[in-house]
């Protein structure tokens, strides 16, 4: 019976042979997986030579960028920025990061092409939704980047575009017309695209396993992005309705976040009645579940990788995926704690506050267990396990600010601040950048059969870590000596002083830039002339490492689907193949192998 | 040293399991445990996901939804700006007409099991209640059209006010799911047609439909009543 519906479905998978149908409006979620990793490389570069901007800017605010004024039409006279293109250079950085960085590459990229795998799957279920999914995202990005050359730029209102400046139209300032709507849509439209993800993402996990595949029996990995697409089937569908009415409020005159009587540029506006507030809600209700989309794929990863780099099973896989799951849940109740400031009644404030220190406890609890579970462990040392461990190190880093942030009595003085800048750049940008580059180096030989250079990789991370540091370390003495965020200059005199660090960390954000492009040297040196890989190069035991050929042919397990015996992570057990059994093995593993 | 379990999985035999409902094989039942070992809490039958991917849908659109309803109530209470305005009329010819789809389309799939399960010869008179249903689909979605017309009538755009701001977004993004099921509609018809339909397609098509008129039930208590 198995074998028949195997066979079935081997024969609805046949590999298609146009060359648009096999790279481009390709079906196969492996496919789909590297467009989406493809999109997230490109982004990741332009959004980082936005930053190299910004940080030249404010460590030498005098200087001249040669080329700046071919970016923006009014935004550079002379080549030198104008404060309005530095907030236009900001929101588009933190766009473009946080969507179509953070969200595709560990979500979406890695998820497409290893969920199925993993579950032992020959594709998702609804290959036409994930091939929309795709497109719908890169429409997404070129509408985002077309606001680059329309009227006077892009947005300036920052990624959070905060009502009712983001809704008033052209008279907010350079961006906030058209720039606005363009973004508005982008959002909508990139919305659109997840929500088809998230459909597949969790057909495929409940849906999909093969024989002997339990719930309990997936990767951290898979259960990462399980979670995750739970958290993306309800967080973008609260943010598309948003922009829906945030463009309405451009383009038919709408009042849904513009109070009345609001004089901007002494302009009286048309509007009346609307709440700013109410954008604020809509927004962070996605936004914060956001961070959790950016850093739960994050810690599966990076789980999946130290697990089979430690040979030996995690302290608890259970509590993990407990934890993360407490992690998903408990974002969608502290959302308020990015609104301290906003003018909210303060009561809330303190109801938001509370969940917002309980969820430190299923964060350090995640943390714990990858602590307690490397205490003891022969750790093998390569790219990936690197940047794993430097994933554990920014996640704690960028953590422990959180404790503070969380108190609003606390974040009342440093919202406004570089801190806030720091902490979430650790937090969130650089411990997810670091599970993107653990999840590249730990996943390339499968994705292209061939091995990523160790050496290339070891001083991309080294770079990479002590640059981030050398970046966002500073960022909280800034915070607290006062330094206001989203300023493109430091007129004010208790500032001056302050220059000479902002002058270092343009340098060492030049340098760690520069270190990525150690990195894309490497992804395609690798790609043609890496050394080649086989099947299991890791010894690993999940089933992505059992496929017949590497890189796994069209329908992922050939012939007959795979049947799984075990638990994921059988490591430190003696077995005919050394020290690993793998989940397809009948071989016994160990004692406790619970499932 | 390890211990080889030397006994295979055991492949069963067709007939052996049923294999879902009614007859239809829908791709599940891949989920089955392995014969060997002790295996707790394994599920013998994955359902197929269309079954599931079609609460995953309904869950998102709840939550877009819900995201409207918050605006909605968040709007009505932060100003003095809130207008009620009655609803137009055909509003209620138009719930009466969504209901009566739904009932047309419980009965095309009760009448599509029974061709299935081999008790009718034809699939015609299925098909036949599907394309009521289609007709009173597109009945409401014309409908919902005259009553915009009729709002408009009165000097009522979508700018006007908060309350009639809010009723044309509402209505207009259900009217765009309603579409959405008729291409459903459409999409089965044709799967009848060549005989590529699966219980799993139907039911959840189904689903998806009795969920809009649920909604829109609700979206016109929601505009109806003053809170």
């Amino acid at each position: 019976m198995h074998d028949t519906s195997a066979h079935a479905h081997a024969a609805q998978h046949t590999a298609p042979t146009s060359f648009i149908r096999k790279h481009v409006f390709s079906l196969d979620h492996k496919v789909i997986g590297k467009q989406y990793y493809g999109l997230a490389l490109v982004a990741v570069f332009v959004g980082m030579v936005l930053s190299w901007l910004m940080r030249i800017h404010l460590g030498w605010t005098n200087f001249a960028i040669p080329g700046l004024h071919l970016l923006t039409k009014n935004g550079a006279p002379g080549d030198m920025m104008t404060p309005e293109f530095y907030l236009q250079l900001m929101t588009m950085h933190a766009t473009i990061m946080v969507f179509f960085v953070l969200t595709t590459a560990p979500f979406a990229a890695f998820g497409n092409y290893f969920l199925p795998i993993q579950v032992g799957a020959e594709d998702m279920p609804f290959p036409h939704f994930n091939m929309m999914s795709f497109w719908i995202t890169f429409t997404a990005f070129l509408v985002l980047m077309a606001s680059f050359f329309v009227g006077d730029g892009p947005t300036l209102g920052g990624w959070t575009q905060y009502a009712p400046l983001s809704a008033v139209g052209q008279v907010g300032g350079p961006g906030e017309g058209s720039g606005v709507v363009l973004w508005a849509l982008s959002i909508a439209i990139f919305c659109v695209g997840q929500l088809l993800g998230s459909l597949n993402f969790i057909t495929t996990t409940l849906d999909m396993r093969t024989r002997g595949m339990s719930l309990w029996r997936l990767p951290l990995s898979a259960w990462s992005w399980f979670i995750t697409s739970c958290m993306g089937l309800t967080a973008f569908a609260v943010l598309m309705p948003a922009c829906i009415l945030l463009i309405l409020d451009h383009v038919a005159g709408t009042s849904f976040f513009v109070p009345a009587n609001t004089v901007i540029n002494d302009q009286l506006q048309p509007h009346s009645g609307g709440s700013t507030l109410l954008w604020q809600h809509l927004f962070w209700f996605f936004g914060h579940p956001e961070v959790y989309i950016a850093i739960v794929p994050g810690m599966g990863i990076v789980s999946h990788v130290l697990v089979t780099n430690m040979r030996k099973p995690m302290l608890s896989h259970r509590v993990l995926i407990y934890a993360m799951g407490a992690l998903a849940v408990l974002s969608y109740m502290v959302y308020g704690h990015h609104m301290f400031v906003s003018g909210m009644n303060p009561v809330s404030s303190l109801v938001f506050s509370f969940p917002t220190l309980i969820i430190t406890i299923p964060s350090t609890i995640v943390v714990l267990i990858w602590m307690g579970s490397l205490y003891g462990a022969k750790l093998r040392i390569n790219s990936a396990s690197l940047f794993a461990l430097g994933f554990i190190s920014m996640f704690i880093s960028g953590g422990i600010s959180g404790f503070f942030l969380a108190q609003p009595s606390i974040d009342i003085m440093l919202h406004a601040t570089y801190f806030v800048v720091g902490h979430f750049h650790l937090v969130m940008g650089v411990a997810a950048m670091f599970g993107i580059f653990a999840g590249t180096y730990f996943w390339f030989p499968k994705m292209y059969g061939r091995m990523m250079d160790e050496k290339l990789g070891k001083i991309h991370f080294w770079f990479s870590f002590v640059g981030a540091y050398a970046i966002f370390m500073p960022f909280h003495y800034l915070g607290l000596a006062g330094n206001v965020r989203r300023y493109q200059a430091f007129a004010p005199e208790y500032m001056q002083h302050l220059i000479p660090l902002h002058k270092f960390i343009t340098i060492a954000a030049l340098v760690t830039g520069a270190a990525q492009l150690v990195f894309l040297y490497n992804l395609f040196i690798s790609r043609f002339k890496g050394d080649p890989a086989s099947d299991n190069p890791w010894q690993a035991t999940s089933l992505e490492w059992s496929t017949p050929t590497t890189p796994p042919p069209h329908n992922n397990f050939g012939e007959k689907l795979s049947v799984v015996y075990h638990d994921p992570y059988q490591y430190g057990v003696e077995s005919s193949s050394g020290d690993y059994v793998m989940q397809t093995s009948p071989e016994k593993a160990s004692a406790d192998d619970e499932a | 040293m390890a211990t080889i379990v030397h006994q295979p999985p055991r492949i069963e035999e067709p007939g052996e399991r049923s294999r879902g409902h009614d007859g239809f094989n829908n791709g599940g039942g891949r989920n089955l445990v392995p014969a060997v070992g002790h295996l707790p809490a394994v599920k013998d039958y994955a359902p197929p996901p269309a079954s599931t991917g079609i609460w995953v849908v309904l869950a998102s659109i709840t939550m877009t939804f819900a995201a409207f309803t918050s605006a909605l109530i968040v709007r009505q209470g932060s100003a003095l700006d809130w207008r009620h305005l009655a609803l137009p009329n055909i509003l209620y010819f138009n719930t009466l007409v969504l209901i009566a789809s739904s009932i047309a389309l419980e009965v095309a799939r009760r009448r599509m099991r029974e061709f299935a399960g081999g008790l009718k010869s034809s699939a015609a008179e299925p098909t036949r209640f599907l394309y009521i249903t289609l007709a009173l689909g597109l009945v409401f979605v014309a409908g919902q059209a005259l009553a915009w017309a009729q709002l408009r009538a009165q000097g009522l755009y979508l700018a006007t006010n908060p309350n009639s701001s809010f009723f044309y977004v509402l209505t207009a993004v259900h009217a765009v799911h309603v579409l959405g099921g008729l291409g459903g509609l459409l999409r089965i018809i044709r799967k009848i047609g060549n005989s590529t339909l699966r219980k799993s397609t139907l039911d959840a098509t189904v689903r998806y439909w009795h969920f809009m008129d649920g909604l829109w039930i609700y979206l016109l208590l929601l505009l109806w009543i003053r809170l």
